[in-house]
C-alpha cells in the first residue's frame, strides 16, 4: 500500500470560521499552497446547522443565516485558491508539522511547513457532566439536535427538558420551535441566564418555563427518557419529559493536540499558545474555539485571520523564535489565553490577554512578575463573558521571572 | 401457534448464555437461545471491566478457579480464528499501606496454588519503572503478567454468531414466563410463543433464581444484585497507563481497578453497591466523583484529563462466592447462576463444563466454521486505516459507514443505539454523538426497533 503525501505550506485542520478565515487570509498574504482538511462532507463548521443566529456582518458586511454564512466562508476560501479537502480526517499530529490523515480513498500523509489547528469546540456530554440517573434514549446536545433537525429533518424527542441558559441554549429553543418540539422547561443552575439579559424574554415568548437555581438530581426512563427530577432551590420536583437537551458547557475539541505532541492547558482545555497563536511545537498554531470555550463565529473568524498573519510572518522568518515565559493563573479564574508571552512589541500580535471566570465574581485582579506587582484593578465579572486585558509586556521581565494573574474575590455577587 | 422444538433451550443472552449456545450448537445439538430483551448483553454482561483474568486470586479448589483457568486457555486458543482481540498487558496489584504490603506474600502464594506461577512480588522502584505515572505513594506490589484485555461485547457476539452459523436459533423478546416438564421435554411459554426443548439451561443471570423458582418451584440461591459504577477517561489517558492496576482486595470486593481498555481508553471502577433492583443501572454524581478521586489518587495525571463516558453494571451475586452450577438430570435442567465479575473470562469454560454435565451425545457438524468479527480494538488495524475505507461517520472512534452498515445487516443486528455502539463504537467516544448522532440517525433509519430519532422533522 503506497501512502499518498500532500505537501503544502500551511495545512489547516478544521474548515469552520477560524480555519476558512485563515485560509483566505494566508492566500491573500501570498502563501502559495494552503490545504484545509475538513472531516465533514461540507465545510463551514458549526454554522452549517445554526439557522437562527446572525452571522457575517464583520466578514461579509451583511447579515445571514448560518448555512449561507458557512457556504460563503467556504466559497471565499476556495475562490481565493485554498484547497479544501472534504471527508478528510486528521488522525494524528506528529512533531514538526507532519499529519496522519484518512479520507474515502484511504490513509495519507500531510507534510506542511506550518499547521493551523482550528478544530473548534463541542458541548460537554451528559457523561462528561456526570449527571445522575438512568441512561435512556433522548439525551442529546444542541449540536446533535441542530444537525438532526436542520440537516437530517429528524427529531430525537417532542418535549425535552432544556439544560443551560447560554447563547446556544436560546438558539436550541429556536431549533425546537422550528421542528415543532415543545420543551417542558428550561433550567439554569445559577440565579440568572448566562447569556445577556434580553435572551430571557425568549422562553417567555415561547411559553417555556425558565427555572433558575435548578439542577437535575436524576434522569428517569427505561427505553426513552420518561421524567427528570430536579432540585429547584430547595424544592424537589419532577418534570415529565421525553428527552434532555444539554446545551452549552463547551469544551475545546483538543483531542488531536492532547494525543499528539502539544501541551494542553488545563484551564482553557485548549492547546497552550503564545500571543502569536503558536503551540508548544512551533510548527503548530491554533485559532478559534479550540483555544478556549467559546466565542461567536465572527470572533473565531477574526482569530483565524490573525493567526494567518502570524503564520505568514513566521514563514518569512519574522517571528521571534523563543518559547516565551509562562503566564499562570491563580484565584477565581477559569483560564487566561495566551498561556505564554514572548518578548515582542505589543502591536506585532494584535492579541490581547483573554480571561474567563468560572462564576460571577467581584474582586481584585493582579498581574505580578515574580514578587513585583505590575498592575492591579477591581473587576466585576460574569461567567461566559469575554474579558480582554492588555497583553503583558515580557520585555520588562527580570531574569527567571514569570507572570501570574490572580483574581482575589472580595465578596459573592448578590443574585 | 406452531411449537418450535429443540434439543436444548438456553435461557439468557448474556456472555454465559452465548457461550453455552455455542458449545451445544458446535456439539451438534439443535439449540435455541431465549433472550427477554431485543439484543444480547442486556443485563449483567453489558458492563464490566473487560479483563481476561488468570484466576490468580480465585479461591483455590473452587469451581470458579478451575473454570476461569480453563476458559483462559480456551480463549487464547480460539480468539484468532474469530478475529477477537487479546492484549496481554499484565496487571500490577499495588499496596499503599504497610498492612496491605503485609498481605502480598499470601496473594502470591494463592496465585501459585492456583497454578499461576509467574505471579511475583515487585518493589516500588520496579512498579514505577513499569508505570511511571503511578503515584509515588505506592509501596510495593504484585505483578500478574498473564492478565489481559479483551473486547467484552464482540466476544459474546462472536460466540452466538458462531452458534447461529451452526444452526442455533436466537429468539429475542422471548422472556420465559412459564413452562412444564413432561418427563421427557420442557414446554416453555415465551414472549415469542411456545418452545419445546429436551433440556433447559438457565443462564438467566440477574433473573436466574426467579426462573428456577418459577419453573422448578425451588431455587438453590437468591440473587443479590450488586451495582458497579465506572468512569471512562479520554483516550489521552492511555499514554499514562499500559497495564492494569489492581488494589489489594478485601473480603467483599476486588476493589477499584484502574485499567486500560482494548479500545484505547482508561477506566476506573467498579463500585460495589448492594441494591434491590435487578435493572437499575443508574449512575450518581457523588459516587462517580469519589471514583474519580480514587483514580486520581492512584494515577495523579488523570486529573487533567476529560471524562468520556460513565456507566454501571449489575453483578448477579448470590449468598456464596463460588459459581452456582447445578445439574438436575431428572428434570432435564441445568442452572448456571451466580456468575459475577469473572463471567466474561470463564464463559467458554463454563460452557464446556455444562456440556460435560449433560453428557453430550449429539452428532457434531462435519465442519466447524469460524465467523470473523469486525475488529474494534485500537492496537490492531481498524477499517478506517485500510484502503478505501469510505465515509468516516464517527470522528472520535473513527467508525466507517461500512462498519455501521455491516452491523445492521449482520446475523445478530442491534435493536437500539446502545447495541450499535457495542458493535461498532459509533457515538461511544468523547463527544458522545455531538458530531455524528444526526448522521447515525440517518443511516439507521428504520433499522432499529428503538431509534435515535423517533420523529421526522416538521420544518
Amino acid at each position: 500500500m503506497s501512502e499518498r503525501t500532500v505537501t503544502c505550506d500551511v495545512a489547516i485542520v478544521g474548515g469552520g470560521p477560524a480555519g476558512l478565515g485563515a485560509a483566505t487570509e494566508l492566500i491573500r498574504l501570498g502563501v502559495e499552497r494552503v490545504v484545509v482538511l475538513e472531516r465533514e462532507a461540507k465545510a463551514g463548521g458549526i454554522p452549517r446547522h445554526c439557522l437562527h443566529s446572525p452571522f457575517g456582518l464583520r466578514e461579509f458586511g451583511r447579515l445571514m443565516r448560518g448555512p449561507a454564512y458557512a457556504e460563503c466562508l467556504a466559497d471565499t476560501a476556495a475562490r481565493a485558491g485554498a484547497e479544501i479537502r472534504l471527508g478528510a480526517t486528521v488522525t494524528a499530529l506528529e512533531p514538526g508539522g507532519s499529519l496522519a490523515a484518512v479520507d474515502h480513498a484511504g490513509p495519507f500523509r500531510v507534510e506542511a511547513r506550518r499547521v493551523l489547528l482550528a478544530t473548534g469546540a463541542r458541548e460537554a456530554s451528559r457523561a462528561a457532566r456526570l449527571v445522575t440517573g438512568a441512561r435512556p434514549l433522548g439525551i442529546v446536545t444542541t449540536g446533535a439536535l441542530q444537525a438532526m433537525v436542520h440537516l437530517k429533518k429528524r427529531k430525537p424527542f417532542e418535549r425535552p427538558l432544556v439544560v443551560g441558559s447560554e447563547l446556544v441554549s436560546f438558539s436550541a429553543l429556536l431549533t425546537c420551535r422550528s421542528a415543532g418540539i415543545r420543551p417542558a422547561a428550561m433550567i439554569e443552575a445559577g440565579p440568572r441566564t448566562v447569556a445577556r439579559w434580553p435572551s430571557r424574554l425568549l422562553p417567555l415568548a415561547l411559553g417555556v418555563p425558565l427555572l433558575f437555581e435548578s439542577r437535575i438530581t436524576a434522569i428517569r426512563g427505561t427505553t426513552r427518557v420518561e421524567s427528570v427530577d430536579i432540585l429547584q432551590g430547595r424544592r424537589q420536583r419532577t418534570i415529565e419529559c421525553d428527552g434532555v437537551l444539554f446545551t452549552g458547557a463547551f469544551l475545546p475539541e483538543a483531542s488531536l493536540a492532547r494525543l499528539g505532541p502539544l501541551a494542553v492547558d488545563r484551564g482553557s482545555g485548549g492547546p497552550s499558545i503564545d500571543q502569536f497563536g503558536r503551540c508548544s511545537d512551533g510548527a503548530y498554531f491554533a485559532a478559534g474555539n479550540l483555544l478556549r470555550p467559546v466565542e461567536t463565529a465572527g470572533q473565531c473568524w477574526r482569530e483565524g485571520v490573525r493567526a494567518a498573519r502570524a503564520i505568514a510572518a513566521d514563514l518569512a522568518g519574522e517571528l521571534p523564535a523563543e518559547a516565551g515565559v509562562p503566564l499562570a493563573i491563580a484565584g477565581a479564574l477559569r483560564y487566561a489565553v495566551p498561556q505564554r508571552i514572548v518578548a515582542a512589541p505589543a502591536e506585532r500580535s494584535g492579541r490581547r490577554l483573554q480571561i474567563r471566570v468560572p462564576a460571577a465574581v467581584k474582586g481584585r485582579l493582579t498581574l505580578s512578575a515574580g514578587k513585583r506587582i505590575l498592575w492591579s484593578r477591581r473587576i466585576d465579572a460574569l461567567p461566559e463573558r469575554r474579558i480582554l486585558l492588555p497583553l503583558p509586556d515580557a520585555t520588562a521581565l527580570g531574569d527567571g521571572e514569570t507572570f501570574t494573574l490572580t483574581l482575589t474575590p472580595q465578596a459573592e455577587t448578590a443574585p | 401457534m406452531v411449537v418450535q422444538e429443540y434439543e436444548v433451550a438456553v435461557v439468557g443472552g448474556g456472555v454465559v448464555g452465548c457461550a453455552i449456545a455455542r458449545e451445544f450448537a458446535l456439539a451438534g445439538a439443535r439449540t435455541v437461545l431465549l433472550e427477554k430483551s431485543g439484543d444480547i448483553l442486556a443485563g449483567a454482561s453489558k458492563a464490566n471491566s473487560a479483563i481476561l483474568h488468570t484466576g490468580f486470586d480465585a479461591v483455590p479448589g473452587s469451581l470458579e478457579q478451575r473454570l476461569v483457568a480453563e476458559s483462559y486457555a480456551i480463549y487464547r486458543s480460539l480468539h484468532e480464528r474469530l478475529n477477537l482481540p487479546l492484549l496481554p498487558c499484565g496487571a500490577q496489584l499495588v499496596a499503599w499501606s504497610e498492612e496491605q504490603e503485609a498481605q502480598l506474600p499470601a496473594i502470591v502464594a494463592q496465585a501459585h496454588a492456583n497454578g499461576v506461577d509467574d505471579v511475583a512480588i515487585v518493589d516500588a522502584a520496579t512498579l514505577r519503572d513499569r508505570v511511571p505515572a503511578l503515584s509515588p505513594a505506592a509501596r510495593a506490589g504484585v505483578t500478574i503478567p498473564g492478565e489481559a484485555l479483551v473486547d467484552p461485547w464482540s466476544a459474546p457476539l462472536a460466540y452466538l454468531t458462531q452458534a447461529v452459523a451452526h444452526g442455533a436459533t436466537a429468539l429475542f423478546n422471548a422472556q420465559v414466563t412459564g413452562g412444564a416438564f413432561d418427563g421427557a421435554a420442557w414446554s416453555l411459554q415465551t414472549g415469542r410463543g411456545p418452545v419445546k426443548a429436551a433440556l433447559v439451561i438457565n443462564a438467566a443471570g440477574l433473573y436466574g433464581d426467579w426462573l428456577d423458582r418459577n419453573l422448578l418451584g425451588t431455587a438453590e440461591f437468591t440473587i443479590k444484585p450488586r451495582k458497579g459504577q465506572f468512569v471512562v477517561y479520554d483516550k489521552a489517558a492511555r499514554k499514562l497507563l499500559d497495564t492494569i492496576l489492581l488494589p489489594v482486595p478485601t473480603a467483599r470486593t476486588k476493589g477499584v481497578v484502574v485499567c486500560p481498555t482494548i479500545f484505547g481508553n482508561v477506566l476506573v471502577g467498579p463500585t460495589a453497591e448492594e441494591q434491590e433492583s435487578r435493572s437499575d443501572t443508574g449512575t450518581d454524581e457523588a459516587t462517580l466523583r469519589r471514583l474519580m478521586a480514587e483514580g486520581e489518587r492512584i494515577l495523579p495525571d488523570l486529573a487533567a484529563l476529560p471524562v468520556t463516558a460513565i456507566y454501571a453494571g449489575i453483578r448477579p451475586a448470590t449468598e456464596e462466592k463460588d459459581y452456582r452450577i447445578l445439574n438436575r438430570p431428572a428434570q432435564h435442567w441445568i442452572t448456571v447462576g451466580g456468575i459475577r465479575s469473572t463471567g466474561l473470562t470463564a464463559a467458554l469454560g463454563i460452557a464446556r463444563h455444562v456440556l460435560a454435565l449433560h453428557g453430550g451425545g449429539f452428532t457434531p457438524p462435519a465442519e466447524i466454521t469460524w465467523p470473523e468479527m469486525p475488529n474494534l480494538a485500537e492496537h490492531r488495524p481498524r477499517p478506517y486505516q485500510g484502503e478505501a475505507p469510505g465515509e468516516i461517520v464517527c470522528h472520535c472512534e473513527w467508525v466507517t459507514r461500512n462498519e455501521i452498515e455491516a452491523a445492521l445487516s449482520s446475523p445478530l443486528p442491534p435493536c437500539d443505539p446502545a447495541g450499535l455502539k457495542r458493535r461498532t463504537r459509533a457515538m461511544m467516544g468523547r463527544c458522545q454523538g455531538f458530531f455524528c448522532a444526526a448522521r447515525v440517525a440517518e443511516l439507521t433509519d428504520g433499522r432499529l426497533a428503538f431509534p435515535l430519532c423517533p420523529g421526522g422533522g416538521d420544518e
